[in-house]
């Protein structure tokens, strides 16, 4: 088995949501962690998409099947539905053509489930406010200046977006230090994650 | 360190008779040049097909008996290599029409009694792979484990996708295309001018006497030229500029001239002119683009890996992308890793570490996955 030690409480909210033995696409996979835990414990069969090359020799060595590519410019060659769910774990925030990637993802996938930090969380809010300068937590370590990070929105801004693009928000859940939050998740989760659908 | 190959090998050969080419026309005996390393286990299942590139040879690994050099591909084959030798059976052959050991114009056309010369008939990429599978079936091995080959070689891999989808688990295509491009035929055309504009050459019937080894040597200067990078060849050849002399008179002045002149010189000693043309025009011919690339009625289950190098600028790695979209669109399992390399298409060749992580992992986890019943 391996080792849960680099996955997030996001990671298994995720494996809580995805079906046994289904197709997933794994959108910036990373070192395949999470694929890896999904093919154990669900016995889904999954594809990852990744741009670093260190992590493609990761995966390979775990045995998962992945791409070495951008998110942006992965996904137009699969068919229609070709996977019951295209996760963007944590990786939404380095998209460049969000519209684009989403249109694609609501193409090719019955559901999409999308984890990302939350920007309006109280600490980066309080952060900015009163240190006036750009957050760092967490969920967010880097500085401004050496980020991967191209976009830094909230959960609400996320809602917002789904309901301007017609996107049905299937289940939604909030995280904050390990924790559910169900009291003003835009104030206080530093996590959220969405299952949408077209 | 001689004690990690798979030490002293032979050239063995295996021959069959009528073969039909793709054209139609019949080769009233072939003989394919091959060499195996490790061993093929009871059940036949372990066994790995290697193919290679365009002047390559079936001597991919190991030494021959008083060699100082070893084969091809020694660094990824062998024991705990990227092909491991300890669990794998690896065969190796040299291609029809090639000049090593196979069938090819150098041999002698039953019916003369002479060499074939250019009355060798046009054969194909379809052509090497069906010799192959002959030679395949002659160890009794029922499906193989992995068709590998980078370049040419990874024609090969491409053409036994379409052609026996369902004798093979895995496919590893490296550096190479779908289908040859204007600039591919290209650059090999000018390599077969320069040979046919030779005039030893004599329309192909030149053996017995002097060789077209000037043109020979000109097409290989090219090739070599077209396998290399513009920043590997600086490295390679850090300028000095050597001092214009009253006694100038195009000699060789500059280091990146002495070299290709040496390799030019070098290679017709190995090579045969003929097959130099017969070759190249495979693999202008290959396109397994116009196919449908992986037959759609065919359920089919390969695993591919897909690579590419960054800096090759002869077999892109947007030609290997495409190869990964076809894949995608018809849902098949693919790993693509497009390596961080300088040395341009003879990275294949080279980038030992990176695609021994990759090589080895990938068939490691897929013969766990298909025989031992998980990862």
């Amino acid at each position: 088995m391996a080792s849960n030690k680099n996955l997030l409480l996001s990671h298994f909210k995720i494996a809580d949501i995805v079906t046994e033995k289904s197709k997933i696409l794994d959108l910036g996979c990373g070192n395949g962690d999470l694929m890896q835990y999904l093919e154990q414990t669900k016995k889904v069969n999954a594809q990852g998409v990744e741009i670093s090359e260190d992590a493609i020799y990761k995966c390979v060595e775990k045995g998962l099947c992945v791409l070495h590519s951008d998110i942006d410019n992965s996904l137009d060659s699969y068919p229609n539905n070709s996977f019951d769910f295209v996760i963007l774990s944590q990786s939404m925030q380095q998209v460049k053509k969000i519209d684009e990637v989403f249109k694609q993802c609501t193409r090719i996938g019955k559901k999409i489930i999308v984890s990302f930090p939350n920007f309006a969380h109280i600490a980066l809010r309080s952060m900015l406010f009163f240190k006036g300068m750009a957050p760092v937590a967490k969920a967010l370590p880097n500085q401004w200046n050496d980020t991967p990070n191209i976009r830094f929105f909230s959960i609400k801004d996320f809602e917002n977006f789904c309901n301007y693009n017609g996107y049905k928000i299937l289940e939604k859940y909030f995280i904050s230090n390990s924790k559910y939050v169900h009291v003003m998740p835009n104030l206080f989760a530093q996590q959220a994650v969405f299952v949408i659908t077209k | 360190m001689k004690k990690k190959d798979v030490g002293i090998v032979k050239t063995e050969y295996f021959t069959f008779k009528n073969f039909t080419l793709e054209n139609g026309k019949i080769l009233p005996e072939v003989t394919i040049a091959y060499e195996t390393y490790g061993k093929l286990n009871d059940k036949k299942t372990n066994a790995v097909l290697i193919t290679h590139a365009f002047t390559g040879n079936a001597h991919c690994a190991g030494y021959h008996e008083g060699d100082e050099k070893p084969g091809w591909w020694n660094m990824l084959v062998g024991p705990g290599k990227a092909f491991n030798t300890d669990k794998y059976f690896i065969i190796c052959s040299n291609v029809l029409g090639g000049c090593a050991g196979s069938t090819g114009p150098s041999s002698i056309n039953p019916a003369t009694g002479i060499e074939y010369g250019t009355d060798f008939p046009a054969i194909t990429i379809s052509d090497m792979v069906r010799a192959q599978k002959k030679l395949v079936e002659f160890f009794g091995i029922e499906k193989l484990l992995c068709v590998a080959g980078g370049s040419m070689g990874g024609m090969q891999v491409l053409q036994w996708v379409m052609d026996y989808p369902e004798y093979i688990y895995s496919a590893i295509p490296i550096a190479i295309t779908l289908k040859s491009t204007p600039q591919q035929i290209a650059f090999n055309e000018v390599g077969r001018q320069s040979i046919m504009g030779d005039v030893a050459w004599k329309k192909g019937h030149y053996y017995g006497g002097p060789e077209p080894d000037k043109g020979l040597a000109v097409a290989r200067m090219l090739g070599h030229i077209t396998y290399m990078s513009d920043y590997s060849m600086q490295k390679k050849f850090p300028v000095k500029n050597p001092e214009l002399n009253e006694n100038f008179d195009f000699n060789a002045d500059f280091e990146v001239e002495e070299y290709l002149r040496y390799r030019g010189s070098s290679f017709v000693k190995r090579f045969d002119a003929n097959s130099y043309l017969y070759l190249s025009k495979a693999m202008d011919y290959f396109d397994v683009q116009k196919d449908n690339f992986l037959p759609e009625e065919k359920n089919l289950n390969i695993k591919f890996l897909v690579i590419s190098f960054k800096s090759d600028w002869l077999y892109p790695p947007y030609q290997s992308e495409n190869i990964v979209k076809q894949l995608k669109a018809k849902g098949q399992e693919v790993t693509y890793c497009n390596i961080y390399s300088t040395y341009g298409h003879d990275a294949f060749l080279l980038e030992v570490k990176d695609e021994t992580n990759l090589i080895r992992n990938f068939i490691d986890n897929l013969y766990k996955e298909v025989f031992e019943g998980g990862k």
